[in-house]
């Protein structure tokens, strides 16, 4: 696991700005960082100005642990970028997290097939000095 | 009639290019030959239309593509518009030309969709989904679509043999559609060879992006009436549209199909049983597995098991996209459904004739299980 490379993933991430600044910055320190209502209590993802569930404006941000399940999962055979060369064919997974929000998320390097159901903890790669991104790898026993 | 209109509406003209590749064809030549195509089969021509209205090409998505398409044809219509509900636009459309016609706007509107992504740019089919779907890996529809089958195999028992009945069955109906871009049929051990792309699906479980152009007509049964040919009834339109990003949907392997069929059943006053034929949006081999679920042909879990036993095979006890489909005939977004539907109607398929149909239904959806639209289409105009 350790040789792996994730330089080629820069130019995959989105544009980042004031609003999804706070997610991309709590990787880079290490963290899964969530939007939370400050109103009806709700985590949600992406970032956006309201909560989508009770339209309040008074949206935070806050560290979690990110465990969840594999809602469901594809095995990618097809390379539609460099970036994924090394890792072919690879997992994508939708994770539901126990906050609350899906996830979608990339599965790299696991040593056995995932099925839906299965318990996933978060892994965040490192691209460069002040990015990373988020994936999950199946969770420690 | 449809429930609360005032009039009966119809199809009486539809036409369509050649599929495949195109070279040389632009996006506006596309929609013009086949609107003309449509014009020609209803016996009018340009000056008879009042309405064009588009779905816009998926390549490019250009702005004001209904008014271009105008230009093409040298008319100045008072109805034009362009629908953005991805593959359910088609219906959706037919719909919005009713209501124009209804509130007295015009008689006859055109309605096509006509795109060259093989010849020109197929960008936009393998394309990250959403902002953070390019670094988690997730490119192009099959990979979603993918991520739908594997949680609604999960969920009701579909197997990846099921998966393989819809690619034979609608690849034998192409093998008797002479337009159709794949016509050579497949064997279960072809199917199971062929290399994987996003499991669950192989290459044989996904549609082919192609060039082409489909338009159809739409006018008042009175002016049908004065056609050539036999009017093709609209008996009933539904919607239903699940919306929202498709891993963020509480229910994400279910489609819109459950109640846009039903709305559109009530519409018409019918039920499952008067459906003799059904062209089903089939972009991957598990939607219309879903979608004959959802609207109730089969309890959920038996779709894959109906295609299995042979039941959606032109001599089955319901033919499923006769022409070949998206995945056989052509991948375009769903215009040629409808058509084939209404030449099916008409008698006009030749050796994919359906026996003696008095009513089809065409299921379209668009997205990843975002948008759906059904409409029932008759022979006889009904009560």
């Amino acid at each position: 696991m350790s040789d792996m490379n994730f330089e080629g993933f820069g130019e995959l991430f989105p544009e980042i700005n004031e609003l999804n600044a706070p997610f991309w910055d709590g990787l880079a320190q290490s963290e899964v960082r969530l939007q939370k209502c400050g109103k009806c209590g709700v985590h949600q993802y992406p970032a956006e100005s309201f909560c989508y569930e009770c339209g309040a404006q008074e949206m935070s941000w806050v560290p979690v642990v990110g465990e969840g399940t594999v809602y469901s999962f594809t095995v990618v055979h097809q390379q539609y970028h460099k970036a994924f060369k090394a890792f072919m064919p690879y997992t994508v997974a939708i994770v539901q997290m126990d906050e609350g929000p899906r996830m979608l998320s990339a599965m790299l390097g696991l040593n056995k097939p995932m099925a839906i159901g299965d318990r996933v903890q978060p892994c965040i790669r490192k691209v460069s000095e002040d990015r990373s991104f988020l994936t999950y790898v199946p969770k420690d026993k | 009639m449809m429930k609360n209109l005032k009039q009966r509406y119809c199809i009486v003209g539809v036409g369509n290019t050649a599929y495949g590749r195109t070279p040389g064809q632009s996006q506006a030549a596309l929609n013009v030959a086949a609107i003309r195509g449509a014009l020609a089969d209803a016996g009018l021509t340009t000056a008879d239309l009042d309405g064009v209205l588009t779905k816009a090409p998926t390549s490019t998505f250009p702005k004001l593509w209904a008014p271009t398409i105008a230009e093409a044809l040298r008319v100045h219509p008072n109805i034009v518009g362009t629908l953005d509900q991805a593959g359910a636009t088609n219906i959706g459309l037919i719909q919005y030309a009713i209501s124009c016609i209804e509130l007295g706007q015009g008689e006859v509107v055109a309605i096509a969709y006509g795109d060259n992504p093989r010849t020109g740019t197929r960008a936009t089919y393998a394309r990250a989904r959403g902002g953070d779907g390019a670094v988690a890996g997730l490119f192009g529809a099959p990979s979603s679509y993918a991520l739908v089958a594997q949680r609604r195999m999960h969920e009701y028992g579909t197997t990846k043999e099921q998966l393989a009945h819809v690619a034979m069955t609608h690849r034998h109906h192409a093998s008797m559609n002479p337009n159709a871009v794949f016509q050579t049929p497949i064997t279960y051990e072809e199917y199971m060879a062929s290399r994987w792309v996003a499991e669950p699906f192989g290459l044989l479980d996904c549609c082919p992006v192609s060039d082409g152009g489909a338009a159809y007509i739409v006018t008042t049964e009175a002016r049908a009436k004065e056609l050539t040919k036999a009017p093709i009834y609209i008996r009933g339109i539904g919607q239903s549209h699940p919306s929202w990003e498709f891993f963020r949907r509480p229910d994400m392997a279910a489609s819109g199909a459950a109640v846009s069929g039903r709305l559109c059943f009530e519409s018409a006053g019918m039920s499952t049983a008067d459906v003799d034929f059904c062209e089903i949006y089939d972009c991957f081999t598990i939607v219309p597995i879903i979608t004959l679920e959802e609207y109730g042909f089969v309890p959920r879990g038996k779709g894959g098991v109906f295609y299995e036993e042979g039941n959606a095979r032109l001599d089955g006890r319901l033919p499923c996209n006769t022409s070949g489909g998206l995945l056989s005939e052509t991948g375009m977004p769903g215009t040629q459904l409808v058509c084939e539907a209404v030449r099916q109607l008409r008698g006009e398929c030749g050796a994919r004739q359906v026996k003696h149909p008095e009513v089809g239904l065409v299921s379209q959806q668009g997205g990843i299980l975002t948008t759906h639209a059904t409409m029932l289409l008759s022979l006889e105009g009904g009560r």
